[in-house]
């Protein structure tokens, strides 16, 4: 199935956990924050969170800015 | 001048809000973070690029520096509540510096959808930091919704073109009952002490300093400048006259003692 993470559609296997996918992507664990379909998914929960097929993820984190 | 700057639940002594955006490499942020006083800096929330880490936390944390996520760069209100959740999740603070900008061009605020924002993240436990327009009107209504303080505009973002608006600037700082935080324009040291001269509660500035020929340097001009202004407004200038009024006395008026 596909997922849209950060704009890029990726294919990744069916019943992966959101931790996996954030895993796979990034390997900052302070300081990141996620949102799946427009909702910000806790922490706590992203092994818990089976993505479903067109997911749309967004990972961020801070950056000079501002 | 030692009262400390209250905004929300907290409290400050600097007076001076730095950003971190524009600066040339970290090493140099720092010393002009130092420089600076700050106590109180912004971030942006971007996507994370694959296997990088966002070390400007480490360094805001290592010097002690409260972290203020900004939601830079949303063009709705829906876009920056999301921001704003984000901002909150990943850094553990519910402070945060409300941004809804009408276009990539001007990057002026969006009256309609920055109102629209802050009452949903105040009513959602957030503690507000509006970047608004030099609106009088518009500030009391940023207020009405539970904003923490308003940010106004000198100017636009990066333009160093000052304060263009004094008069409104001290209509707002007349009527609020928050800090009023002089956000955005800021040029050169006397703009920010024109800012607290005003009756700004405070300053926040990023490419005065980040994009000078020495931050680190302009990072302490604006650190006194805005002390110096504050002093200023505190003080009481003498009233300005059309003529002149001499400060030598026409005969001996000294006190006996």
């Amino acid at each position: 199935m596909n997922v849209t993470i950060n704009g890029e559609t990726r294919s990744v296997s069916a019943g992966q956990s959101l931790a996996d996918l954030i895993a796979a992507h990034t390997t900052a664990r302070s300081g990141v924050a996620v949102a799946v379909n427009g909702e910000v998914v806790p922490k706590t929960t992203w092994p818990d969170h089976v993505l479903e097929d067109g997911a749309t993820i967004e990972i961020l984190t801070a950056v000079q800015g501002g | 001048m030692t009262d400390s700057f209250k905004i929300g639940d907290r409290s400050y002594d600097s007076r001076l809000i730095m950003g971190t955006g524009g600066a040339p490499s970290l090493e140099i942020l720092r010393e002009a973070l130092i420089n600076s006083g700050t106590q109180l800096t912004t971030v942006a929330m971007r996507r994370v690029a694959a296997g990088t880490r966002g070390s400007i936390l480490d360094l805001l944390a290592e010097l002690k520096i409260d972290v203020l996520p900004n939601t830079a760069g949303c063009l709705t209100a829906g876009d920056a509540v999301l921001t704003a959740r984000l901002a909150r999740e990943a850094l553990g603070t519910s402070w945060v510096k409300l941004e809804v900008i009408a276009d990539e061009h001007t990057l002026l605020p969006d009256p309609i959808e920055l109102v629209d924002a802050a009452r949903t993240l105040v009513d959602d436990g957030f503690t507000v930091l509006p970047y608004t327009n030099d609106d009088p009107v518009l500030a009391r209504k940023l207020e009405d919704v539970g904003c923490a303080a308003v940010m106004p505009l000198g100017a636009p973002i990066g333009s160093g073109l000052g304060v263009r608006n004094p008069h409104n600037i001290e209509l707002m700082v007349a009527a609020a009952g928050v800090p009023v935080i002089l956000d955005a324009g800021i040029g050169s040291a006397s703009d920010a002490a024109l800012a607290m001269e005003l009756g700004c509660s405070g300053v926040l500035l990023a490419s005065a300093v980040t994009r000078s020929q020495q931050p680190g340097l302009m990072a302490a001009a604006m650190r006194d400048a805005v002390a110096a202004g504050y002093a200023c407004r505190a003080a009481g200038r003498i009233p300005v006259r059309r003529f002149a009024l001499a400060s030598s006395p026409s005969r001996d008026e000294s006190p006996a003692f």
